[in-house]
């Protein structure tokens, strides 16, 4: 394939890309899988036409054999006013009606992929036309649920920022999808020229080569059985060093050291003082429901979160997750807006980590452990938490950086860090000395906590704006407290009892670094810099 | 004791008309009290009496303090942000670089417009920042709000 669009910043690559994403980024409408349909609503509708063969079956035995009269059912007074032609016609009707509107739908629902955006239009009487820039892109999660992986299929999900602003492409074979999101984010990329595709040959690719020479029944099954059991993660995808895993025993050992575990032991030495007191067991059935739905969190949470990695790919950072149902989503550069690392008090002990960030799109697929898709880390030690920082911002966080974040999450104050004054501990008792900020090369960094440890690092071209708050209180101590405008998520950057004249100056040296890191940013096309031959 | 106040900077006031504005507001949410003090006490139900005597009176205290209220706001238009600041008792100051900008609205409501005022709101993709720069007149908040787009074309950033 030879360049053909010569005005646009990004060409169609070369003849690297397996077949089928070529060809479903040419650039023409193209449809979605053909399980689709079935996968959506057909399966609802089997079981219910399911439901109620087996019911009539029993009215068809009795047709043969000897019957007895019930009557008040609506078959006997079909049969006993001979409209019975009629019925299995409107029937028949109402079937090919629903099974055609499916086809139809299914015809009707495409999309194509340009080298600026993707589009998608579908339905049948209300037509929807979505069409999203492939530089304003947030974010590609693919999600395989058990069923759509027996059939091969995957959904996709392209994030923008905003409320449901995502544009879904939901089936595409599942061997397409992986290489589909890479050639996507290439383009948005903004490489310029076509890329070499030395180490990004994957499984999808050779499977899809296969796919071509062999096409009997055997071969599909085969093929369906290895995509099953193929590890979550590609091991080609991503360079082995830079996978962060969950081992299975701190997963255990972080959720039994959860909030939720704290709330059930309370629970359960409450209902216990109960019984000892009045002697009355009744309370045990009040507790049945919870302890049901806590033990189903628990499962849910924890097969989840099995097979959990965290990987650098070219274009961002993957997350994984999931045994039966598996999803993974890539997050390119520059679409992290705040991050947040932080440790309970019960983890102290074990010295675990949690990471979660705040981004500008809410996708609608859920985490791993049901949660939306803003926890990275669930739990991990400082050395996963270094290396999860690096992945997420390898242009800020070098050795230095990252020595001085440990220190910073760790250290009881005096490490670097503009900390609170002494005053401060009218107002933070017992984090007044590590209550602090911290300007680093490309990013700020916001600690507090003593009992319950945060530290907030935002990217300086991420900041929107910045404020400076005094209230009364605060200025009987010469205190102020700054806050870091980011989107919205799960983390507020901000800092209370902050020494009056540092909050000041920290608030002026920000504004100007916003102003210069925003000017100075090129992540939405985070690839435009590179000239790869 | 010293206030927090940003070095070399010159704020531009608003309105000093924005006063009456707020008088307004808060005199009718005065009256509502006052009126429901009024059935309380002829209900002789007194706990809510005692409770909206307290709210009327830092009510009035925020009246008197309202012309106060109102010379605190200021924005300044700096080479590469915006810079705003309100509150005497409780101080707020934000910089938005103008390339963070999303999109500009006026608005007016009936007791500003009678008075020929507008406000005008700076939004970015953060909720928190808040930017609102009250009582200016039409012709300031238009040609404010038509300079603040054209900056923000010329520094434009993405998300």
């Amino acid at each position: 394939m030879s360049e053909h669009e010569i005005s646009a910043p990004v060409s169609v690559s070369g003849g690297a890309l397996p077949g089928v994403v070529a060809r479903l980024t040419d650039g023409e409408w193209h449809r979605l899988h053909p399980a689709t349909p079935l996968l959506k609503g057909g399966f609802a509708l089997i079981v219910v036409l399911g439901y109620i063969v087996s019911n009539l079956r029993e009215r068809l035995l009795g047709m043969f054999l000897p019957r007895f009269d019930e009557g008040g059912d609506p078959v006997d007074y079909v049969v006993s006013h001979g409209i019975i032609l009629q019925v299995l016609a409107a029937v028949a009707l109402l079937l090919v009606m629903l099974i055609s509107g499916f086809y139809v739908s299914w015809r009707m629902h495409s999309f194509r992929i340009t080298s600026e955006v993707v589009e998608v239009r579908s339905g049948i009487l209300f037509r929807t036309n979505r069409k999203a820039r492939l530089d304003r892109i947030q974010g590609i999660n693919i999600v395989r649920p058990f069923i759509a992986r027996l059939f091969g299929a995957a959904k996709l999900e392209i994030s923008q920022a905003g409320n449901d602003a995502n544009v879904h492409l939901s089936y595409l074979s599942s061997a397409a999808a992986d290489d589909l999101r890479r050639e996507i984010l290439r383009r948005a990329s903004g490489t310029r020229a076509a890329e070499k595709s030395g180490p990004e040959k994957s499984g999808a690719e050779k499977s899809a080569a296969e796919q071509s020479t062999a096409g009997s029944i055997g071969a599909l099954f085969d093929r369906r059985v290895n995509e099953l059991l193929a590890p979550e993660l590609d091991p080609y995808a991503a360079p082995p060093e830079s996978v962060v895993k969950i081992h299975l025993g701190r997963l255990f050992g972080s959720m039994l050291l959860g909030t939720g575990t704290v709330i059930a032991v309370l629970v359960v030495i409450g209902a216990a003082i109960w019984i000892s007191v009045s002697g009355d067991l009744f309370v045990l059935l009040l507790a049945l429901p919870s302890i049901i739905g806590f033990g189903g969190y628990y499962v849910r949470r924890f097969s989840q979160s099995l097979r959990y990695t965290i990987a650098g790919t070219p274009d961002g950072v993957r997350v994984g997750f999931g045994l039966f149902s598996t999803s993974n989503e890539t997050l390119p550069p520059g679409r992290i807006h705040s991050i947040e690392v932080s440790q309970s008090l019960l983890w102290r002990v074990a010295g675990w980590w949690q990471i979660r960030v705040n981004r500008a799109s809410h996708t609608s697929s859920r985490g791993s452990a049901n949660q939306a898709n803003t926890t990275i880390l669930p739990v991990g030690n400082l050395a996963d938490v270094a290396a999860v920082l690096k992945l997420m911002l390898p242009d800020f966080i070098g050795e230095e950086t990252s020595a001085f974040i440990e220190t910073g999450m760790t250290s009881k104050g005096a490490d670097g860090f503009t900390n609170s004054p002494l005053r401060a501990a009218w107002l933070r008792p017992f984090s007044w000395r590590r209550n602090g900020f911290a300007i680093v090369a490309g990013s700020l960094l916001l600690r507090k906590g003593a009992i319950w440890r945060r530290l907030i690092i935002v990217p300086q071209p991420r900041l929107q704006s910045v404020g400076l708050h005094q209230g009364p209180l605060l200025r009987r101590l010469r205190l102020a407290s700054v806050h870091l405008h980011t989107v919205n998520g799960p983390i507020t950057a901000d800092l209370g009892a902050v020494d009056q004249a540092a909050a000041l100056a920290f608030f002026t040296e920000v504004a100007e670094l916003a102003v210069r890191a925003g000017q100075a940013d090129t992540s939405h096309r985070w690839r435009s810099g590179e000239l790869s031959a | 004791m010293e206030r927090l106040e940003l070095p070399d900077v010159t704020w531009r006031r608003v309105s000093p008309r924005l006063v009456w504005v707020e008088l307004a507001g808060g005199a009718g949410s005065l009256v509502v009290v006052l009126a429901a003090g009024v059935v309380m006490f002829l209900l002789q139900v007194w706990i809510p009496v005692a409770a909206l005597g307290v709210i009327a009176i830092v009510a009035i205290v925020n009246l008197a303090l309202t012309p106060r209220r109102v010379r605190s706001i200021g924005y300044q238009l700096r080479e590469d942000d915006l810079l705003f600041r309100r509150g005497i008792m409780w101080q707020r100051f934000v910089a938005v670089p103008y390339g963070r900008m999303q999109l500009v609205d006026i608005n007016r409501g009936p007791i500003a417009r009678s008075l020929g005022l507008s406000e005008l709101k700076f939004v970015t993709a953060a909720a928190a920042a808040g930017v609102t720069i009250p009582g200016l007149t039409e012709a300031e908040a238009e040609e404010l709000r038509d300079h603040l787009v054209s900056v923000a074309e010329s520094r434009r950033a993405g998300l």
